[in-house]
């Protein structure tokens, strides 16, 4: 187990910019993903990391080794390519120990490493068959066995599960999980995904345009967004422009519309969100932070009045698009115990002071 | 919201005529493929049926006398043909197999100066019509070329320093003209190589060497055994690098000469054993297609190609992609330049002396001259219209309906282009010199007729196979749509089917066309003296030692063939390959 440094690395192809000046540790161990809109520079990063481009700037650390320059093929690092890159003249057996014939393993060796690296990924018993033969699942899972049996430093993934349909995704998913825990391997996970990269990773650097946004877990990425792009693309979020009207103790009261104040905490501000009167800020509200008001809460404060939209019943929840004045509100209700209200129906809708979240 | 509007109601359903209930028929697809089939039976077929009869025919009985002939250790002409064929074939699939790969991963994988001139020029070989391409080398580095005789010259030798005859011209002439199958499909694997394959081996360690030696290499076997097969295949068929060079121990030049000998039954015996090498050829390359198919699987594939950097890399590479060029260009260059040179004049000089516009005014305004221009457009055009409709409806047949017989159909379609020219004319002589009901009670040896037959018969896969890869590669649920929205089968067809083909079949049918004038194989065995087609005159020309107006026509054909191939290319998008 070791960490990836990158130092201030940045990647330029001909005069257009890769990525500029990402400087992230990496722990030992650690599930690490880069999430971002295609065009983001998560591959380009990832791709330095395995040494097929070289940064143009900065230096690349496996623990405390220097390796910015050092070709692919002495990094020891296993990688799973988005379209899995399976080599079709050769068997699932064939393409599994790859790896270990080229480090000149023994034969007895090599079976026995493969053999395990098959039952690690349930394909025991398929090392004969071509790769044509397989389905897109279990390519998918060659591809990973083939990257693990070489025991790599770091394993790199690169969409591995975007060529899955939905319900395999989700399998995929825990397995891949599962096998990184296990094997307590320093992970390396590229994704456009949201929810992939919520619920796999350690931590999380969000990327737009080469730059990098914000990194922290999970926790901190969903709930304290550096911005808008990063409240936006992670999850859904209401996002409601206003003016401080009033600053008092921790709180924080912001006009919306004529009729329309709603109060937050000082303390829910994002870094870069100066709180002072007269300024204008972003209000980010998840939408299953809306609640529904009862009829006595009518006209005080953070309650509001809209109207539906759009209704949606997904199963596990309830999901509205309404208008209230000059707003447009998501809201998700989840469980029993909600009466749907369908278009055009008046819905009261309230959000708690410490729900609400400021942005720059 | 839902009032009633009357223009918008349903029209009635047409009341189901003869044809509507015969096209929904399932068995209406077998009134579509009959004609396919009775066309391959009786002009392919039947053809071929008649002259293994023959082979076993000795005055008059049955007899197995010729194949003992053949193979008898007495006279062994025939063996000695078989072998020279055989091992003729072998070697050019060798040249030809290292040139090509070579040539297409220089191109493919180095960027140096001079490469897209080289890019563009190493396909030339595919502008030259068979016979002027071998005139060609002979007129350059045969025993009174160019060449040899400007060398000679300049370092005052008492005799040319080398001289291109015999089976080496010939082995010369195959790597020149047929290098370009492996060119085309080693380049095309080399392009679909998946670059993530390579990089996916390096990041499970492997060196260059490793990779290569691993993953590039047998990924492109695929497409080196099948260019040696073609390659052997056109190597066995092989006729006029073999009658120009002189070498008469071949298979097609002994069954020319059986047959201008008045040796019927041998000359049917050669070609039917010459046949089945050929067909055995084919059924082993289709096999070979079937099992190994490593298409890569993902898609925008880019190609990176390394840059020579070093000064003396680039400076070698420049001066040889000069020699390229040149080696490339002086076969087309040389005929050119004698098309313009006074017949007679030129004797023992290293150039023609004197040069006269007189040849190429002569080609459009003598009617002598004029005469075999017209024979080969008449039958080009008569044959290739026949090739048309039927290459049109086979691939359809064949990519887009469900019969039985599909793989049958394939077949005998493939099987013309197996056999070598020589063969396809020796089976229309056999089964045509008596009328017959596929000839419609006339005899069609010494007629105008039977040279549109046999390039109908030669070119027969030309458009079929154009039309069917492009029609494999639009989406049938197009056709589905068009019937969804209410059009006939046939309504389908005219406004959706072709018009979506439509690229494909125009490429294959100027291929067709022009193939068609630059035939000679076949021709040389069939013409009359009033059917003469470019090709023969320009042979009985340069007999003539008349070489300014032999090259005058080789110039028209190359003008045409270039013509054709950029239009093709234009229309295919580059895929013109698939016609070939």
């Amino acid at each position: 187990m070791i960490g990836v440094t990158l130092d201030r690395v940045s990647k330029t192809f001909g005069g257009a910019k890769g990525v500029e000046d990402v400087d992230v540790h990496i722990h030992p161990g650690e599930f690490f993903t880069f999430l971002g809109p295609s065009g983001c520079g998560k591959t380009t990063t990832l791709r330095m990391i395995a040494g097929f481009y070289y940064p143009s700037d900065g230096r690349i650390l496996f623990g405390e080794h220097n390796v910015t320059h050092m070709p692919p093929n002495k990094r020891n690092t296993g990688m799973v390519f988005q379209n899995y890159a399976l080599f079709p003249h050769m068997t699932v057996f064939e393409n599994i120990a790859f790896g270990l014939q080229v480090r000149k393993q023994g034969k007895a060796e090599i079976n026995e490493k493969v053999t395990r690296a098959q039952k690690l990924v349930h394909l025991d018993g398929y090392g004969q068959r071509r790769i044509d033969q397989l389905s897109g699942g279990q390519q998918q899972r060659v591809a990973l066995a083939r990257a693990l049996v070489i025991e790599p430093n770091i394993l790199l993934l690169d969409e591995p599960l975007s060529n899955l349909d939905a319900k395999l995704r989700e399998e995929t998913r825990q397995e891949i999980k599962r096998l990184q825990l296990e094997l307590g391997i320093t992970t390396i996970y590229v994704t456009h995904d949201q929810s992939e990269a919520m619920s796999m990773s350690d931590r999380i650097m969000v990327m737009k345009d080469g730059v990098v946004q914000q990194i922290g877990t999970p926790h901190e990425i969903y709930n304290r967004p550096v911005n808008r792009f990063v409240a936006s693309f992670i999850g859904e979020s209401n996002l409601w422009e206003g003016t401080v009207e009033r600053l008092e103790g921790d709180r924080v009261d912001v006009r919306l519309a004529p009729d329309l104040r709603l109060t937050g905490l000082a303390n829910n501000a994002s870094p870069e969100c100066k709180l002072a009167v007269g300024r204008k800020v972003t209000l980010s509200v998840r939408p299953e932070a809306v609640r529904e008001a009862s009829a006595s809460e009518r006209g005080e404060d953070n309650t509001m009045a809209a109207k539906v939209l759009l209704s949606e019943f997904t199963g596990i929840s309830v999901n509205y698009i309404a208008q209230a004045g000059p707003l447009s509100v998501k809201a998700m209700f989840v469980g029993q115990g909600h009466r749907m209200r369908e278009r055009d129906e008046e819905v009261l809708f309230t959000v708690a002071p410490d729900s609400i979240y400021f942005l720059e | 919201m839902n009032k009633p509007q009357p223009q918008l109601a349903p029209p009635p359903i047409r009341p189901s005529s003869r044809w509507n209930s015969l096209t929904r028929s399932p068995h209406f697809v077998y009134v579509l493929i009959a004609p396919l089939f009775l066309i391959l039976l009786a002009y392919v077929v039947y053809p071929f049926f008649q002259t293994f009869l023959q082979s076993l025919q000795m005055e008059g009985s049955f007899s197995l006398q010729n194949y003992s002939r053949f193979f008898s250790l007495e006279h062994t002409a025939n063996l000695e043909a078989l072998w020279t064929s055989v091992y003729i074939s072998v070697l050019s699939v060798i040249t030809c197999g290292i040139v090509g790969v070579a040539m297409a991963f220089l191109l493919e994988r180095y960027e140096f100066p001079g490469r897209k001139l080289l890019a563009v020029l190493v396909l030339v070989p595919m502008a030259l019509p068979p016979l002027i391409g071998v005139l060609s080398f002979e007129f350059l580095y045969g025993s009174s070329g160019i060449i040899p005789r400007g060398l000679q010259h300049l370092l005052h030798l008492d005799k040319p320093p080398f001289t291109l005859k015999g089976i080496w011209g010939v082995l010369v002439v195959h790597t020149f003209t047929m290098y370009t199958y492996f060119y085309m499909t080693a380049s095309s694997a080399i392009k679909g190589l998946d670059p993530s394959l390579e990089e996916a081996a390096s990041n499970l360690g492997a060196n260059r060497f490793t990779i290569w030696r691993r993953v590039i290499l047998p990924m492109l076997t695929p497409a080196i055994v099948a260019a040696s097969l073609l390659v052997f295949m056109i190597s066995m068929a092989s006729y006029t690098a073999p009658l120009i060079f002189g070498i008469e121990r071949t298979m097609t030049m002994q069954i020319y000469l059986s047959r201008t000998n008045g040796d019927l039954d041998m000359a049917a015996t050669q070609s039917t054993l010459l046949s089945v090498v050929s067909i055995l050829f084919l059924i082993l390359m289709r096999w070979y297609q079937g099992a190994r198919n490593y298409q890569n699987m993902s898609k925008g594939v880019s190609v990176h190609r390394t840059e020579v950097k070093s000064k003396a890399g680039r400076n070698t590479a420049m001066v040889l992609s000069f020699l390229g060029v040149l080696v490339l260009m002086l076969p087309i260059l040389v005929i050119v330049l004698l098309a313009f040179s006074e017949d007679g004049k030129w004797t023992t000089q290293v150039l023609p002396p004197s040069y006269t516009l007189d040849h190429f005014k002569d080609l459009f305004t003598d009617s002598k001259t004029w005469r075999p221009i017209a024979n080969s457009f008449k039958i080009s055009i008569a044959a290739t219209i026949g090739n048309l409709l039927f290459g049109v409806a086979a691939a359809y047949a064949i990519v887009r309906m469900n019969f039985k017989g599909k793989t049958l159909l394939d077949i005998l379609i493939m099987l013309p282009w197996a056999l070598p020219g020589t063969v396809v004319a020796v089976n229309l002589i056999t089964a045509f010199s008596e009328p017959n009901a596929f000839s419609f009670g006339q005899v069609l040896i010494g007629s105008f007729w039977i040279l549109p037959l046999a390039y109908f018969v030669r070119h027969l896969p030309l458009i079929f196979r154009s039309t069917s890869s492009t029609l494999m590669q639009t989406d049938r649920s197009v056709e589905e749509a068009a019937r969804n929205l209410g059009a006939s089968w046939w309504y389908t067809f005219r406004r959706v089917v072709f018009p979506m083909a439509l690229s494909g079949i125009l490429a294959g049918t100027l291929l067709a066309l022009v193939e068609g004038i630059g035939e000679f194989v076949a021709s040389i065995l069939l013409y009359t003296n009033k059917t003469t087609p470019i090709s023969v005159e320009i042979f009985q020309r340069m007999y003539a030692f008349e070489f300014g107006t032999a090259c005058a026509y080789g110039v028209l054909q190359i003008v045409m063939i270039i013509l054709v191939l950029y239009v093709s290319r234009r229309l295919t998008g580059g895929n013109a390959g698939s016609a070939i």
